[in-house]
């Protein structure tokens, strides 16, 4: 099978950057996972905090390549039409990767205070903030690759078929590009500077990051369940119409405590607690869609890509979300494991999940062939459970953590100090560290299923 | 879903939904702007504080704390420290300048940062002023 467009296989570096990142994402997670009970773990060489940002920074770098990929992939098909320009999309992937690189290679290198002075942090402070940490000149070069991306897609869109997924896609990337301009402003007051920060990493990830995600998994769902678009189209709309009604003021429930008004301890429980509801439906809509197939696709592991994309996303984001999103309840978990936990499940089952269905659609198809060899599938399975069952046991252990954090902590009579009550949770934090083991052995066993060889699928 | 739902009508929930919340929240983000003055002790900002909230971020402080409940979870709450040492700004100063360089073995330890008397001094103005936000009795007690 041939690619509908040639322009299309630029994705392939993009992808091939993406997975690579990761691997290195997924090492820092173990390195981190273990200095949360062998606390001298790499220390001073490696301190936790430079871990976590190289563990943060990967997952954000990553998903970017995952989702231009995507969208290089996508886009020219839905259009109808070759990319705008196949040279723009292959020099900004190579700023972004060296970009990307260097940023990650200067904080192991360099102390972060140092780091700060020679890229001159003292002209344009952004540095420091969590997952907005990058130095501001790596921000400007992010800025840059992002508007130069837009305008390869908008063009590649505006001079061709306007379907209802490229349209959606392109306005949840124009709205991360936007919205992350909120992360050169660090005013002197603390909780202006933590709203407003708000309004990169809350409407980014319960926002705009919702519509790319809707649209790249109904593009992959339209592709190999060979659904009717119209009903596809519109289980696209009212999907992304819910993320966006409940997520835009949901925003508020970040807004319980951290100076801001009270009203927000009623606006922010409220809307967010509608926030699963859009993840419910992504779950509907793709076991709806799947059943109604019309086709039997041979890519059975981007069918299950997909399904556990919907299911994952609706429990990550969903319930683990849920379950501390009500300001009284929030009032206990705010800043412990739970939130921890979360997060987890959340980005994984969301974003990273995502990607790897388009991948696991777009690459044998890049690659000559409509579906990898039967064999190479069981082993992309397998890694798909495996990093799964890895990824929900974390966040069941992590969760185990956080109630008794917040118990020992902050609900019994006689709270205890932080650093008495995190010796307490070691053992959690041990089976943790196994589980995310386990992941790290799933993505093995995902880099191994690109290599596996087979009967060539018809 | 029914027949009797089009998808005229899922599009026009999500342009209308969507650019009505945009717009309010637009709205809540003004009125939250104008009221913050009541609740954010901005009044305390000095440039000592300022100072020192750059240092917070020049050495990357969230990064394994959290302030105000935002930040990594390795470490101690610090929107409150100023009140958890005893209300001395002398008390978080000699903590930060005490971390041994090699770490404690086995266990979690702060890097020593080699901070000048005066960014010490800004640092702990900083989050002094902190612990001056009105954060609706967040966190539930003293430990964070």
């Amino acid at each position: 099978m041939e690619l509908k467009y040639k322009s299309q296989s630029v994705a392939k570096l993009y992808f091939m950057a993406a997975i690579g990142l990761f691997v290195g994402q997924i090492l820092f997670g173990v390195i981190l996972g273990l200095q949360y009970v062998i606390g001298d773990f790499l220390f001073p060489a490696i301190p936790f905090n430079v871990a976590r940002m190289v563990h943060t920074n990967l997952l954000i770098v990553w998903l970017l390549f995952g989702f231009m990929g995507a969208s290089y992939y996508l886009v020219p098909e839905e259009s109808q039409r070759e990319l705008y320009s196949v040279k723009l999309a292959k020099i900004l992937f190579w700023i972004f990767l060296v970009a990307g690189a260097a940023i990650v290679a200067s904080y192991l290198l360099i102390p972060y205070a140092r780091l700060a002075e020679i890229t001159g942090n003292d002209i344009l402070p952004t540095m420091g903030r969590e997952f907005l940490e990058q130095p501001t000149i790596g921000k400007i070069g992010i800025v840059i690759v992002v508007l130069g991306f837009l305008f390869n897609i908008g063009m590649t869109i505006l001079s061709g078929r306007k379907t209802v997924i490229n349209m959606i896609l392109l306005t949840g990337l124009v709205g991360l590009a936007v919205f992350f301009l909120f992360s050169f402003y660090v005013p002197d007051n603390l909780v202006l500077d933590k709203f407003f920060w708000w309004f990169v990493v809350h409407l980014w990830v319960e926002g705009v990051w919702e519509l790319i995600l809707a649209s790249l998994l109904a593009f992959v769902l339209i592709k190999v369940t060979g659904v009717d678009r119209e009903l596809i189209e519109k289980w696209l709309y009212i999907i992304v119409a819910m993320a966006l009604i409940s997520g835009i003021i949901g925003t508020g429930h970040h807004f319980f405590y951290i100076g801001t008004p009270g009203y927000w301890l009623w606006l922010g429980s409220i809307f967010s607690a509608l926030e699963p509801i859009p993840f419910f439906m992504l779950t509907l809509f793709a076991f709806n869609v799947v059943n109604k197939r019309r086709r039997d696709h041979p890519n059975k592991a981007a069918t299950l890509w997909a399904l556990g994309t919907a299911v994952m996303s609706f429990l990550g984001a969903g319930v683990w979300g849920f379950l501390h999103t009500l300001a009284p309840i929030n009032y206990y978990t705010h800043g412990t494991q739970i939130t921890a936990a979360h997060g987890h499940m959340a980005f994984y089952g969301a974003y990273v999940m995502v990607v790897l269905t388009i991948i696991s659609y777009a690459m044998p198809i890049i690659r000559g062939r409509k579906a990898n060899p039967m064999r190479a599938q069981v082993v992309e399975m397998w890694s798909f459970w495996l990093m799964t069952v890895g990824m929900v046991f974390i966040t069941l252990f992590l969760t185990g953590a956080g109630i008794l954090q917040v118990y020992l902590q902050r609900l019994t009579d006689t709270p205890l100090p932080f650093m008495v009550v995190q010796d307490k949770l070691a053992v959690f934090y041990w089976m943790r560290e196994v589980a995310g083991i386990v992941f790290l052995i799933g993505l093995i066993v995902y880099l191994v299923s690109f290599f596996v060889k087979g009967e060539e699928i018809e | 879903m029914k027949e009797r739902f089009t998808k005229g009508m899922a599009r026009n929930i999500y342009y209308g939904g969507s650019l009505f919340f945009f717009l309010a929240f637009i709205g809540l983000t003004v009125d939250t702007v104008k009221k913050l003055p009541k609740t954010d002790n901005s009044a305390a900002i000095t440039e000592t504080v300022a100072f020192g909230k750059k240092i917070w971020e020049d050495n990357n402080c969230v990064g394994c704390h959290t302030l105000l409940g935002e930040g990594a979870y390795f470490a101690p709450e610090l929107g409150n420290v100023y009140l958890r040492f005893g209300k001395s700004t002398e008390a978080i100063k000699a903590f930060i300048k005490s971390r041994p360089v090699n770490g404690i073995p086995g266990r979690r330890s702060m890097p020593q940062f080699n901070l000048t008397e005066e960014e010490l001094e800004g640092l702990a103005q900083f989050l002094k002023y902190a612990s001056g936000i009105d954060t609706h009795d967040w966190p539930p007690n003293i430990q964070g």
